[in-house]
């Protein structure tokens, strides 16, 4: 368990300097399509929320990981649909550099 | 039973790549496409993954769970470009949701054999997503502009103790159920007393500090995320989470630059007070006004225009003006270019969105850094809807509150032409100098309106 605990902080901390680097280099044009889009990715805490469904533990675990699936969810499908939109109309005025 | 285990590991190892590659690929408008597609299919391979795990009884709640959210989502994603703000608000607190609900079930599932570490980001976990949850529900109100809560800051004396006193009964109560597990009695106060502190934290911001609210509660909603990922130990949510709470941090600090405000600042939430400028002593200073007629015969007369448009602009709903704007001097050969402020809509980037939706081709809209050397050489800049993010007095008067915010340098411009309602003054109530200048011509009238009178002008004229 405390191994466990360690090995989290190594990820949190190797993707916390991944997430920094990546994202320093996305355009400020696209900043609020990036919040969009970090909003659905982060909306995959819904694991957490289907496994306390599914695993039906208790009848209060089961009902708060459902409303937390439709909470996700909800993000998921609405972060991608309007992050497309966005970045569909970002368009360029010359013709297509490779 | 092993087998299915690992099959659900490699499942989110892809996952995972997916998604930085999905961020990796947001760093052009040419490839970003590519990374929705990514973060989709990342997606749609962890929650296929997930139910395959050894654990799962029944699927029932699950699936209605999904089509319900699927439900809310799809219209939560067609939503209007201007109303973008207050859905990405009221995503940051349904994200939030679901981590306090996964949070506040797992304390109830293993209480009281917690030990003291998992406690501590199980609380860190609850803290933070029940305060982003109804701070955001406040942010998304603030901007859709509902009755309640009101729009201006609503501040009374010793507000920051009130708030700093409500936060540390939260942790206090933490550290008494990381000692204690088992007083489960406690656990309710954990959830309740920070969503009473979010609704206390945004009570006092105003419209103007939206981008900043939204950039950081973004921050919180994806380090709760990650304080989830401790708590179920998955790799997969704490590298998520990473993400979205450095991408939150770095839009943070971006707009705090950008509205001068200190790092601290952001990080205690204590924004929204700017206090109102002594503005007394300020004589009626003449300024020179210039019809439409004027105006469009300088703007044909021009090599290059910079407009720089404000959040006045979209609520005037102008962009199509614009852009009929740009076209019509596009044609006459003028050199178009658009200078945009980071906090010139209502969240990071707003401005950048409701300029390509009214088709203004991206490579035409420039950063503050990269336009800002080139005013000296342009002919006319055009201020659409801005004001504090244009005014001289931020690099020059050192008593005005917004000394030290950087701003489109506009006044260096040959010409410049400010399209405004009237001589008042921005929101935080700050004369602009801008207007007095000898190179200043003031267009009196509404945005959308007076845009139109300058295109019909073009068109009318000969070229």
């Amino acid at each position: 368990m405390k191994l466990d605990l360690l090995t989290s902080l190594y990820v949190f901390m190797l993707a916390a300097f991944i997430g920094f680097e990546v994202i320093r280099r996305v355009s400020p044009l696209l900043h609020t399509p990036l919040m969009s889009l970090t909003n659905a990715l982060d909306a995959i805490a819904v694991v957490g929320a289907i496994v306390l469904a599914a695993e039906h533990k208790t009848t209060l675990a089961a009902i708060l990981g459902t409303i937390a699936i439709v909470a996700a969810t909800s993000n998921i499908v609405g972060g991608f649909i309007i992050t497309d939109r966005m970045l569909r109309m970002f368009k360029s005025s010359g013709p297509k550099k490779p | 039973m092993i087998f299915s285990e690992n099959f659900i590991e490699i499942t989110y190892i892809i996952a995972t790549a997916l998604f930085i590659l999905s961020l990796k690929w947001l760093s052009s408008p040419t490839t970003a496409r590519h990374g929705v597609w990514a973060g989709e299919i990342g997606m749609g391979l962890a929650i296929a993954g997930t139910l395959l795990h050894f654990g799962i009884v029944d699927l029932k709640l699950v699936f209605v769970g999904l089509v319900l959210g699927a439900i809310i989502g799809v219209p939560l994603g067609k939503v209007a470009m201007t109303a973008v703000p207050q859905r990405t608000a009221l995503s940051h607190a349904f994200g939030a949701l679901c981590v306090t609900l996964v949070g506040t079930a797992e304390f109830y599932l293993r209480a009281p054999n917690i030990p003291p570490f998992m406690m501590a980001v199980l609380s860190l976990e609850v803290i933070l997503g029940s305060l982003t949850f109804t701070g955001s529900l406040m942010a998304a109100a603030k901007l859709q502009e509902l009755r309640w809560p009101p729009q201006r800051p609503v501040t009374y004396r010793g507000q920051n103790f009130v708030n700093l006193a409500t936060l540390a009964l939260a942790v206090i109560v933490a550290v008494v159920l990381v000692l204690h597990p088992d007083q489960t009695r406690l656990f309710p106060a954990l959830i309740f007393i920070p969503l009473v502190f979010g609704v206390m934290l945004i009570i006092p911001i105003g419209g103007a500090d939206m981008p900043t609210v939204i950039s950081l509660l973004n921050s919180y909603a994806g380090l709760s995320a990650a304080a989830m990922g401790f708590v179920l130990n998955s790799k997969l949510l704490i590298i998520a989470g990473a993400l979205d709470g450095s991408s939150g941090f770095i839009l943070s600090v971006i707009m705090s630059k950008a509205m001068n405000r200190s790092f601290t600042n952001v990080l205690f939430g204590g924004f929204g007070q700017i206090q109102a400028a002594a503005a007394g002593g300020q004589e009626a200073k003449p300024v020179k006004s210039a019809t439409a007629e004027e105006a469009a015969a300088i703007l044909s007369a021009a090599n290059r225009v910079a407009i720089v448009p404000g959040y006045g602009m979209a609520v005037a709903q102008a962009q199509h003006k614009v852009r009929e704007l740009y076209d019509a001097l596009t044609k006459r050969g003028v050199d178009v270019r658009f200078g945009i402020h980071p906090v010139a809509g209502r969240m990071p980037g707003h401005m950048n969105v409701l300029l390509a939706e009214a088709d203004i081709p991206y490579d035409k809209l420039m950063e503050m850094d990269a336009i800002n050397g080139d005013f000296p050489q342009t002919d006319v800049a055009l201020v659409i809807g801005a004001n504090d993010v244009t005014n001289p007095a931020a690099r020059t008067e050192q008593s005005s509150p917004i000394y030290g915010m950087p701003i489109l340098d506009v006044d260096k411009a040959r010409t410049v032409m400010v399209i405004k309602r009237g001589m008042g003054a921005g929101f935080a109530g700050i004369e602009n100098p801008l207007y007095y200048l000898d190179s200043t011509l003031m267009l009196f009238g509404d945005a959308k309106g007076f845009v139109g009178n300058i295109v019909r002008e073009l068109s009318g004229g000969h070229g």
